[in-house]
């Protein structure tokens, strides 16, 4: 009966093996990677990590990642929570087709739109910006809000609206007031999820900057292309960029199971 | 939940539906402007008709990157679904571990598309990376550089990595929202351990499993930075899948017309395969 624990077991052992690979090589000089292969770094060094922090095109990379992030994160939520709640609490004329093309976004491939946003962007003069990223993200976090929230919203009995209106609340007032909190950890999912995409997309993130806004991610594939190989260089940063994606889940672990179901569980 | 009809809804919606148009419609208009016409630059368009379109549809090599599409989409799903339902079935359901698990799952999913592309290629490499090194050590000749099935290989087994996960935690929750009730009365009826899954975990798992396969197909069929990263398409095509491919045709060659084209068709096919499981799904969730 208790054999259960091995497959998770071999799964997350599966899991950490290539990141170990990476934390082993970011440690590692670069004559010792091109040496030959060893499971633990033999002369041990800080140099690709020091040089990332001292280096302002590296860490800026980080810097600009986590601006656009947040600000895409704080847009896409807050245009998400009326409009989630009026799919799931009214019926009014199209919402269903409505909510399926707001869903068909979620589905357009980001290879579809790269060279149309460059134009697009460009044309409104937002090109290389961080609203410019964090805009054109909201093509897919946006879709992928509302859904979440819809759902989280639609397992709240009515009965709350209707006894705030006959207190005599506002709508905004009651939204504000009571309905944000209720929905507090329904919020917390979604932005989890806006920060997820948007952290880990690297097309339009790439084409629609070049220098001041240039994501973390980009500065990577420039330098894995033009200095040659560097790949100590090249394991720290990819290392580094673990990091926040770890402490956003430590955050919210206990509600990732219900939120990774949309709220449909 | 019962809903009532109200108009002036549609307020709480404008700004949903201002930003997204901006990001959608407008784009969608450029490609379908490329789509039907001729340009070499200052603006000027000359209408094509459909000429793009018959180009593409009758070309060898979208018909290939089609096929390893879906065939690539296929392989991931036939591996993905049931690994995860696997996982999440064997998976503690409360305890210290719980937390653990779920947290080291979770991991993967927020590994940025290069970096993970960059750690597997990393990984992979013939003699000094992890994977590489310990199949050559074994016996096994394998260099995903240049042997297509190697590549392959490496590429799928690098999307099972990122996106089981996924499948885990979605199986996970709809698994947890089973009443203990329900195992104590198939454990007094003497119900098998199959019967127990057929008949009371698989119908608990229907909805999240519908969203696991909805998301992963949408996903996989968009593929673009891993394989780019970890084998730019090759060796030779074998693994430049439809978006490479379109990259390629549109950024490398700027060959606009069939390029947007060509996105149309890729879009229209993803659209039009979601939609039959959306139609599915709100039919599930209505009965």
């Amino acid at each position: 009966m208790n054999k259960k624990w091995i497959l998770p077991s071999l799964y997350i052992l599966f899991l950490m093996l290539p990141i170990y690979g990476l934390l082993s090589m970011s440690f590692k000089t670069t004559n010792e990677i091109l040496g030959g292969f060893s499971f633990f770094p033999q002369e041990f060094t800080l140099a690709n990590y020091i040089k990332i922090f001292t280096d302002p095109t590296w860490y800026n990379g980080y810097i600009n990642s986590l601006i656009y992030v947040a600000m895409n994160t704080v847009i896409s939520v807050s245009v998400a929570l009326p409009a989630a709640y009026a799919f799931s609490r009214y019926r009014f004329l199209g919402d269903k087709h409505l909510f399926f093309w707001l869903l068909t976004n979620r589905m357009a491939p980001p290879a579809v739109f790269a060279l149309p946003f460059f134009q697009l962007y460009s044309a409104i003069e937002l090109f290389d910006t961080h609203i410019a990223v964090a805009l054109a993200h909201c093509l897919f976090n946006i879709p992928l809000a509302v859904w979440i929230l819809e759902g989280f919203m639609s397992g709240i009995p009515k009965e709350l609206d209707e006894t705030a209106y006959l207190d005599g609340y506002s709508f905004w007032r009651f939204f504000v007031r009571i309905f944000i909190p209720t929905i507090a950890a329904g919020i917390g999912v979604a932005a989890f999820f806006c920060f997820m995409y948007s952290w880990v997309e690297l097309l339009l993130a790439k084409t629609l900057t070049s220098v001041d806004a240039k994501p973390i991610a980009a500065t990577m594939t420039r330098t894995a292309s033009t200095s040659g190989y560097e790949l100590g260089l090249l394991a720290a940063a990819g290392s580094l960029t673990i990091i926040p994606g770890a402490i956003v889940i430590y955050f919210v672990r206990n509600y990732i199971a219900k939120g990774f179901a949309l709220g449909r569980v | 939940m019962r809903k009532t009809t109200n108009q002036k809804a549609w307020w709480l919606v404008v700004p949903v539906l201002l930003l997204v148009a901006f990001n959608a419609f407008i784009p969608l208009m450029t490609v379908v402007n490329y789509a039907f016409q001729e340009t070499f630059g200052n603006n000027q368009f000359f209408w094509e008709g459909t000429t793009w379109f018959e180009q593409v549809l009758r070309s060898e090599r979208f018909h290939d990157s089609m096929l390893r599409q879906l065939l690539f989409t296929g392989m991931i799903l036939a591996i993905e679904v049931p690994l995860g339902i696997a996982v999440a079935l064997s998976m503690p359901r409360k305890g210290p571990w719980v937390s653990v698990c779920l947290v080291l799952m979770a991991l993967p999913l927020l590994i940025p598309w290069n970096v993970v592309g960059a750690m597997w290629n990393i990984f992979a490499l013939p003699d000094i990376g992890l994977l590489g090194y310990t199949l050559n050590s074994m016996g096994f000749d394998y260099n995903f550089t240049q042997q297509p099935v190697s590549a392959w290989m490496t590429t799928v087994v690098m999307d099972v990595w990122h996106w089981t996960s996924l499948v885990v935690l979605l199986c996970y929750a709809g698994l947890c929202s089973i009443p203990d009730a329900y195992y104590q009365a198939a454990r007094i009826d003497g119900a098998s351990p199959w019967a127990v899954f057929r008949y009371i975990q698989l119908p608990k798992m229907k909805r999240v499993l519908t969203i696991a396969i909805l998301l992963r197909f949408m996903d996989s069929f968009m593929i673009y930075t891993e394989p780019f990263v970890l084998t730019g398409g090759g060796p030779g095509n074998t693994t430049t899948f439809l978006s490479i491919d379109l990259v390629k045709i549109a950024l490398g060659q700027f060959d606009l017309g069939p390029a947007a084209a060509m996105s149309l068709i890729y879009f229209l096919v993803v659209l039009l395969i979601c939609w039959v499981f959306y139609t599915v799904m709100m039919r599930n969730e209505e009965q």
